[in-house]
């Protein structure tokens, strides 16, 4: 669709031109924009849904990482005994279930982005990626008041971030294309096969076994941790506990390998979700 | 820029056969591959549309009619975006609106206000725009007091208003109905009509699926008869809709055959002077002259002969007779001659009869029924328009005060 452009939209309005589904890269950016209000109220129905469900609403996004800290503090810090970078185990535990929970979650909402809603998709016309997109968002205030925990949490152990806090909203950012990446890939295949959300909770799992959350990456032979950044979430999650606390090295060549799979990951995912989206009507 | 509002041009949807039905599991494609050894097995297709072109000009109100599975809601989809079409494409000019369901986008958690801008949005309409007419959607729903409680608490009338509310303030320049004006009560019913006549005298293109011939007939100037995928028929509202009408008719009559008792059968109807296909169909209200073929085989002496005419409901509207007929063996024409029948477009039966001192000769529902096709005269909402068609004429005035006599 040709974007009209403001100054003549009042003499000639817009054309829209159907065609049959055309190449393998059809992702309009442009209209993504003109539909950012709809992109906002999914959002905000989301959160809105989400607190109107739950008995305790927001005490829960605090709740949900904090116990999973004081049992990981437990078995894996005080009984195993795994190294924690010199952090508190407290702190260093929060710091990276954070970004990990925020993921995990983002993960599982995106998987029933579409399915769940499919009476929408079956009605009207809008940019199917807003969906996902959408579901990547809303987890964000979740996880900011997550954040709020690790305040108090880091005075107490007296850490004063440092200058790297400035990278901390990269780290995010990519965080979040990550996210949607991945997203984009599961909510397309949950889509076209109905079982693939079955899968999603053991994937969840695997992958956070595979990243540092339970443990720093330092317990990687330095010649290889560069390998350990092909999953993206081990670039994310050292950047995370580095960038907000300060301690330790800043994740060098990791990341840089993070970063180009998760490019890859959301590149991918794009024009598999673009592939499912011009058939989705006919089959949810 | 030419006036067209819609151009199709040979427009195409193709579905693997089941692929409308279900989707898959993963597992299915999964032991499919391990079973199937590589060896694929034929697809099937079919096309739900087929090399449908057409154009629709500004301001132009057009009905698409057909049978179920006929097609005419894919060509919607495919207009709405909603699928991508397998070959062809179209080029729409203008702001452009689907209302395929009446509150799309609802959720029953959210208040009324949230949903309002929920669907609002969905629905193609700004923040700033939903503000803006906030107060007149609400008012618009009759629903003001319970504005702030969940959807989950309304009662499924309450929330149809709620719904119709927001699809009625939409502004398109195009407007893609299917079908939601078959939801709800009358009243609800008459509400979207007068706001859809509203909106088509504003001068926007719509493009209307409906069941109801009489609501195309009353909305629509033109009108596309959509059969197999592709379209059969199109032209003016009443040429289409009697076409189709008398078709799907068609179908009941063969098997509809009068009872013989050997004395004498009634063979076919016409109204005399209509042309050949559509002898059946009245299309001005003027003297009709009912034609009534009779083969008789025997003589028959001071019989009685009877003609009625029912409604859709099986109430008779109007029926008479007369007596002492006598009729020699042969085939007989029998002219009932009435000097007006000012009924509401629709379908209406004709009964005949044959009685020899109360033993039936020939008893005949008249096939194929008799479609009325004149031009309504009357009030735009079916509730209040009643059986008759007539011609009528308003006259109000002012009277003088000493002509007002106080109780």
């Amino acid at each position: 669709m040709t974007a009209a452009n403001t100054t003549n939209i009042l003499t000639e309005p817009p054309v829209l031109r159907i065609t049959p589904p055309q190449g393998w890269w059809e992702v309009d950016f442009h209209e993504l924009w003109r539909f950012r209000e709809l992109i906002y109220f999914f959002v905000w129905r989301d959160i809105k849904v989400r607190y109107k469900q739950t008995a305790i609403g927001a005490a829960w996004a605090i709740l949900q990482p904090a116990l999973t800290m004081l049992v990981f503090a437990l078995f894996f810090g005080k009984l195993a005994h795994l190294p924690t970078e010199g952090l508190p185990i407290l702190v260093f535990y929060y710091a990276g279930l954070l970004p990990w929970m925020y993921f995990s979650n983002s993960l599982t909402n995106a998987t029933a982005a579409i399915t769940q809603n499919q009476n929408i998709i079956t009605k009207v016309y809008f940019p199917r990626l807003a969906l996902p997109i959408s579901a990547v968002l809303s987890g964000l205030l979740d996880f900011a008041i997550g954040l709020l925990l690790l305040i108090p949490l880091m005075a107490y152990y007296h850490i004063r971030p440092g200058i790297s806090l400035l990278l901390f909203p990269a780290f995010l950012l990519l965080a979040v294309l990550l996210a949607l990446g991945a997203g984009l890939w599961l909510s397309a295949m949950n889509a076209m096969y109905r079982d693939v959300r079955y899968v999603v909770p053991f994937l969840v799992q695997f992958w956070m076994f595979a990243s540092p959350v339970a443990y720093a990456s330092s317990i990687v032979p330095a010649k290889w941790r560069w390998l350990y950044g092909l999953n993206p979430m081990a670039g994310v999650i050292e950047g995370f506990r580095w960038s907000l606390t300060g301690r330790g090295d800043p994740p060098g060549r990791m990341i840089i390998v993070s970063v180009l799979m998760a490019l890859v990951v959301l590149a991918t995912g794009l024009i598999y979700f673009q592939k499912m989206e011009s058939t989705v009507a006919d089959v949810v | 820029m030419s006036d067209a509002a819609i151009r199709v041009d040979g427009i195409g949807k193709r579905y693997r056969v089941g692929q409308r039905e279900s989707y898959r599991a993963l597992r299915d494609v999964l032991s499919n591959a391990f079973r199937s050894n590589g060896r694929r097995k034929p697809k099937d297709f079919i096309w739900a549309v087929r090399d449908v072109s057409f154009e629709v000009k500004q301001g132009e109100v057009v009905g698409l009619i057909g049978r179920n599975g006929a097609g005419k809601s894919t060509l919607l989809k495919l207009l709405a975006r909603i699928t991508r079409p397998t070959v062809g494409r179209a080029e729409l000019h203008g702001r452009i609106a689907s209302l395929l369901e009446v509150g799309t986008g609802f959720h029953p958690e959210l208040t009324g206000r949230e949903n309002i801008f929920l669907s609002g949005a969905i629905l193609g309409m700004s923040k700033a725009e939903i503000v803006r007419k906030f107060d007149e959607i609400v008012a618009f729903s009759e629903v003001e007091r319970f504005i702030d409680t969940p959807l989950k608490h309304y009662s499924s009338g309450m929330g149809m208003r709620l719904a119709f509310a927001v699809a009625a303030h939409l502004e398109p320049e195009i407007l893609l109905v299917d079908e939601v004006l078959s939801v709800g009560d009358a009243s609800f019913q008459k509400k979207c009509l007068g706001k859809m006549q509203d909106v088509s005298r504003a001068g926007r293109t719509i493009l209307f699926v409906s069941h109801q011939i009489n609501q195309i007939r009353r909305l629509c100037q033109r009108a596309f008869w959509i059969d197999a995928g592709q379209i059969r028929e199109h032209g003016s509202t009443a040429t289409v809709a009697n076409l189709y009408e008398a078709n799907s008719r068609d179908v009941q009559a063969s098997s509809d055959t009068g009872t013989n008792l050997g004395r004498a059968q009634f063979l076919r109807w016409e109204i005399e002077g209509a042309n050949g296909d559509l002898a059946n169909v009245l299309v001005r209200d003027r003297e009709v002259r009912l034609k009534f073929i009779a083969k008789v085989a025997q003589p028959l002496r001071n019989i009685h002969h009877g003609v009625a005419l029912y409604d859709q409901a099986r109430r008779v509207l109007w029926g008479n007779g007369i007596d002492g007929v006598n009729l020699e063996p042969g085939i007989h024409e029998l002219v009932c001659a009435i000097p007006s029948l000012p009924l509401q477009p629709g379908v209406y039966h004709w009964r005949v009869s044959l009685y020899d001192n109360g033993e039936r000769i020939d008893d005949w529902d008249c096939s194929p029924p008799m479609f009325v096709s004149t031009e309504p005269r009357t009030h735009r909402q079916d509730e209040f328009a009643g059986i008759l068609n007539v011609p009528s004429e308003f006259t109000i005035r002012c009277l003088p005060t000493e002509h007002v006599v106080m109780p």
